[in-house]
């Protein structure tokens, strides 16, 4: 093949001198990709034991997962907290990143580091923490609870890619908005929000996916009928292998592959204008 | 007020008050992570200096010095870690440099491929690992029916297990970082050393590796502090064979209640934490490497 | 839009200062009304930060800013009815052309009929009429410059603020813009403060011109007397080009090398002095003129640059000094050579001498 003996690099060497450079990356890209895809097909099997390729298909799994009402109701939970995360967070995140980027004050920096932190804390620490203090405040099993840590979680997410945002975007233009006689909240929401809207929505689909996989802290503060559908899961985890999991796995799969894809196209628009 | 002070009282007033007023923006943030966060997370910690009886001591952290069992904690959780780290170096410079020389737009298409599973759910991955590896799972099925071996392979439920988990989980976090530290490099750089004489080899280790060690040192601190807090990953995968600190800390909690020997060993792992990543914001710009959840 | 109302500003002791650095050193300015006043200096001087004050987008330490007779100094941007052009225009990329002019009409409640009127109007007058349905992203850069100022100017403002807005355009455009923009002032005559670094742009399109340098106003004046009579050493060197020789005080006036000085006008420093010198108000003699100043010099480089020639020449105590003629075929073909020694006029009304720092 006249491409493998073509110069890859500016040092000559050639295609054909680093197929095995080509054939490990691709190897760590299957590593990567296949064995979260390999659940798909794996939940449409109709046997009890999970197997690949499956020998026959059906939807027993999906029929299974929706007729319990323990897996719908966890379900429901999880999308009921991950949309008021989203609510919460999105605005919360922005104006912090917007007052932060504007304020020249001398505590912004600490503050905004603090903001962040949440990122890197273990979280199991955040999840004990947040139980012994929704204990005494009797906040554990609700879902204000759950709402309340998952916000706290996503927040540092919006602050990030909106800072990011801000620091990209012309200031100028504020100014001119204001100097055109628009207050300063209303140059943010005519001219700077529409400029920094796909950063806003991004950062809003980035909480909603936080809340919607988040294991630890659901695990210590949500239970009961708020049960959310990664502490279902996770408990379900240890005890069996139940291909129901499977069918919520293909689920999961699904809604954060229509957000990401959502947001990467919202990040080409962005790029396009 | 003297003349040529006019007005300089009220300039300052006003310049404060407009301050004040952006900082307060970043309020609700504050409180919320103030009050979820810092003070939960604080009151655990002095939960940590009282003895069972409720006088304040250093007795959980003497037991923690005393008792083998939580040096062996500790001991695996800095071998997982830095196995973690050492194995996703190995997997995810090689395709990291292939990325890197790839045109744009096939970089940006194979970029989705490590941001898929950087997105998709931790929990579904551990399961999927879990579906893969089992006595009785697609490996292990495939191994034996192609007679590549006969009993099948303990993959999951150890170390191993927790190991390829977690360094599924953490390649992106490696790859990201690095990536776009080598796309950043000048092939100029690379370009002058073939003309100066270098062989491939040569050009690559002594101008084009160097060049990216920032990226691929900024991306294997980050993996290997995030794998300090992990606690799905082993306590699926790991199957009660690999006790991290979380682990132990959720144990300590849910089984025996102890909230004392928790919480100190709570802040041992948030001062290591927090202090490397301290250490590794001075030596690498940290920004664009986070944006991960938890795990 | 027809010629309308202006307003003099007055600026009194205003002062800003960064850390230790002081960006304003207590500047006392007057612009007049309907005057188109530049504030030039180089990058640093202060220029941009007395711009962003008047503006409101810079709140200085302390000091008074009128706006005829009304203090407007703790008024906030948006209710000091000034127009503003940006050094990058900052259109707003999610409106369209008419959208970014009607912006300021719109918050200022005008009629829906009103407002699609007077975008028209301000277009032509920008001579981009029918332009209103473009994307900011389909202009080229003066088309944008003049959109900005279109926008700028729509709500009729009294005073308006431009900060370097030629800069990004290359030369040819940025002339012909210069011309454009001078006339439209003549025309709408509002108070117009204009910042540049460019000198040449400033002697072009201003009334009057402020010259600021380490937060302080060095010189106020109309551009020729600011060129011919620059109040100190950092004027004549930011404006135009020039060479000092020291000249000290003596009984008949000053003098250098010995020789009494001619003057026009007795000048008002004394002591030890500097000598300006332009080279193209210097000329090289064929024969000594006792009614000029002369002084001898051996030729160096001779540097054809075009549409003048630019001969550098060293004085006998060493100082370098240029000397620049026009190019024409008669001066070209008697034009000295290197190591030539030659005699210089300068005459006395180009004789300035200033006091030394």
């Amino acid at each position: 093949m006249s491409w493998l003996s073509r110069p890859a690099t500016e040092t000559q060497i050639t295609h054909g001198g680093r197929l095995w450079l080509y054939a490990v990356a691709a190897l760590v890209m299957i590593f990567l990709v296949v064995p979260t895809l390999i659940v798909v097909p794996m939940s449409f099997s109709d046997s009890q034991y999970l197997e690949f390729p499956p020998r026959r298909w059906s939807l027993r799994w999906y029929a299974n997962y929706a007729g319990s009402t323990e897996w719908v109701q966890a379900t429901f939970t999880s999308l009921k907290a991950a949309f008021l995360t989203m609510l919460v967070a999105t605005p919360l995140g922005t104006m912090a990143a917007y007052g932060l980027f504007a304020s020249r004050l001398r505590w912004v920096r600490p503050v905004y580091v603090l903001l962040v932190t949440p990122i890197v804390v273990p979280v199991i620490l955040v999840g004990i923490g947040v139980f012994y203090a929704y204990a005494k405040l009797k906040l554990v099993n609700t879902l204000l609870g759950i709402v309340l840590a998952h916000t706290m979680l996503a927040v540092p997410l919006v602050l990030l890619i909106v800072t990011s945002a801000l620091k990209s975007y012309d200031m100028n233009q504020e100014m001119v908005a204001r100097s055109l006689g628009a207050s300063r909240p209303r140059a943010f929401f005519k001219v700077t929000l529409p400029q920094i809207r796909f950063a806003v929505a991004t950062g809003a689909i980035l909480s909603f996916l936080t809340s919607f996989d988040e294991v630890i802290v659901a695990l210590f503060v949500s239970g009961g009928a708020n049960s959310t559908l990664t502490r279902s899961m996770f408990n379900a985890l240890r005890d069996q292998i139940d291909p129901t999991i499977a069918a919520i796995s293909t689920i999961m799969i699904v809604v954060t592959t229509v957000l990401l894809a959502l947001a990467q196209a919202l990040g080409r628009q962005r790029q396009g204008s | 007020m003297p003349a040529e002070r006019a007005n300089a009282d009220g300039l300052r007033r006003d310049a404060l008050r407009e301050r004040l007023a952006l900082f307060g923006l970043g309020s609700p943030a504050l409180l919320l992570v103030l009050v979820v966060m810092v003070l939960p997370v604080g009151w655990l910690f002095s939960l940590s200096f009282l003895s069972d009886e409720g006088a304040l001591s250093l007795e959980h952290y003497r037991r923690m010095l005393e008792q083998p069992s939580y040096a062996r904690i500790f001991v695996t959780t800095f071998q997982v870690s830095a196995l973690t780290t050492g194995i996703c170096i190995a997997l995810g410079y090689p395709l990291a440099y292939v990325l890197s020389q790839l045109p744009r737009r096939a970089a940006n298409l194979c970029m989705i491929g490590v941001l898929l599973p950087f997105w998709t759910s931790l929990l579904v991955r551990t399961y999927a690992w879990l579906v893969l590896l089992q006595r009785q799972g697609v490996i292990n099925g495939w191994g034996i029916e192609l007679g590549l071996w006969s009993e099948p392979l303990p993959l999951v439920h150890n170390l191993a297990g927790t190991l390829i988990g977690m360094v599924h989980i953490m390649l992106p976090f490696l790859i990201l970082p690095l990536y776009g530290t080598m796309r950043a490099i000048d092939r100029d750089y690379v370009k002058a050393a073939a003309n100066l004489g270098a062989g491939p080899v040569r050009a690559f280790w002594q101008v084009f590796f160097p060049l990216s060690l920032p990226g691929l040192f900024g991306g294997a601190l980050i993996v290997f502090i995030l794998c300090l807090g992990f606690y799905v990953t082993p306590a699926v995968l790991g199957g009660g064979r690999v006790i991290m600190v979380s682990n132990r800390i959720a144990t300590d909690i849910e089984l025996f209640f102890n909230w004392g020997a928790a919480s100190a060993l709570g802040v041992v792992l948030l001062v290591l934490t927090l202090g490397l990543l301290y250490a590794a914001a001075r030596l690498v710009r940290l920004d664009g490497v986070l944006g991960g959840h938890g795990t | 839009m027809a010629r309308g109302a202006s307003l003099p500003i007055t600026i009194r002791q205003v002062t800003k200062g960064y850390g230790k650095v002081l960006a304003l050193d207590r500047v006392d300015l007057d612009v007049r009304s309907g005057e188109f006043l530049t504030l030039l200096g180089p990058s640093g001087s202060g220029k941009t930060t007395l711009l962003m004050v008047l503006a409101g987008f810079t709140r200085p330490d302390h000091g008074s800013l009128l706006f005829g007779e009304e203090e407007v100094i703790r008024r906030p941007p948006h209710k000091r009815d000034v127009g503003m052009v940006f050094q990058n225009y900052a259109l707003f990329p999610h409106m369209d052309v008419a959208a970014n002019i009607a912006f300021p009409l719109k918050l200022r409640g005008t009629p829906r009929a009103d407002v699609a009127r007077r975008v028209e109007q301000a277009l032509e007058l920008v001579q981009l009429g029918g332009y209103g349905a473009r994307r900011v992203d389909q202009l080229s850069g003066g088309q944008r410059q003049r959109v900005a100022l279109a926008r700028a100017i729509v709500f009729e403002p009294r005073i308006l603020l431009m900060d370097e807005p030629l800069s990004a355009l290359d030369k040819q455009l940025r002339e012909h813009m210069q011309i454009e923009l001078r006339r439209l002032h003549d025309r709408l005559g509002m108070t117009t403060v204009y910042v540049t670094h460019d000198q040449r742009e400033a002697l072009t399109m201003s009334d009057r011109i402020a010259v600021i340098n380490g937060g302080r106003i060095m010189q106020v004046d109309a551009p020729r007397p600011l060129y011919e009579r620059p109040a100190n050493r950092f004027v004549a060197e930011f404006i135009g080009e020039s060479t000092f020789l020291p000249v000290a005080a003596s009984a008949g006036g000053f003098a250098h090398a010995g020789r009494v000085l001619k003057v026009a006008a007795p000048p008002a420093a004394t002591g030890r002095c500097l000598l300006m010198l332009r080279p193209e108000r210097l000329r090289i003699l064929a024969a000594p003129d006792d009614a000029l100043n002369m002084l001898t010099a051996r030729v160096e480089d001779v540097v054809y640059q075009g549409d003048s020639v630019l001969v550098q020449a060293v004085l006998p105590d060493g100082c370098r000094i240029g000397v620049r003629a026009v190019s024409t075929a008669a001066a070209m073909a008697t034009v000295a050579r290197p190591g030539d020694t030659v005699t210089l006029g300068l005459a006395p009304e180009d004789t300035v001498i200033l006091g030394e720092g």
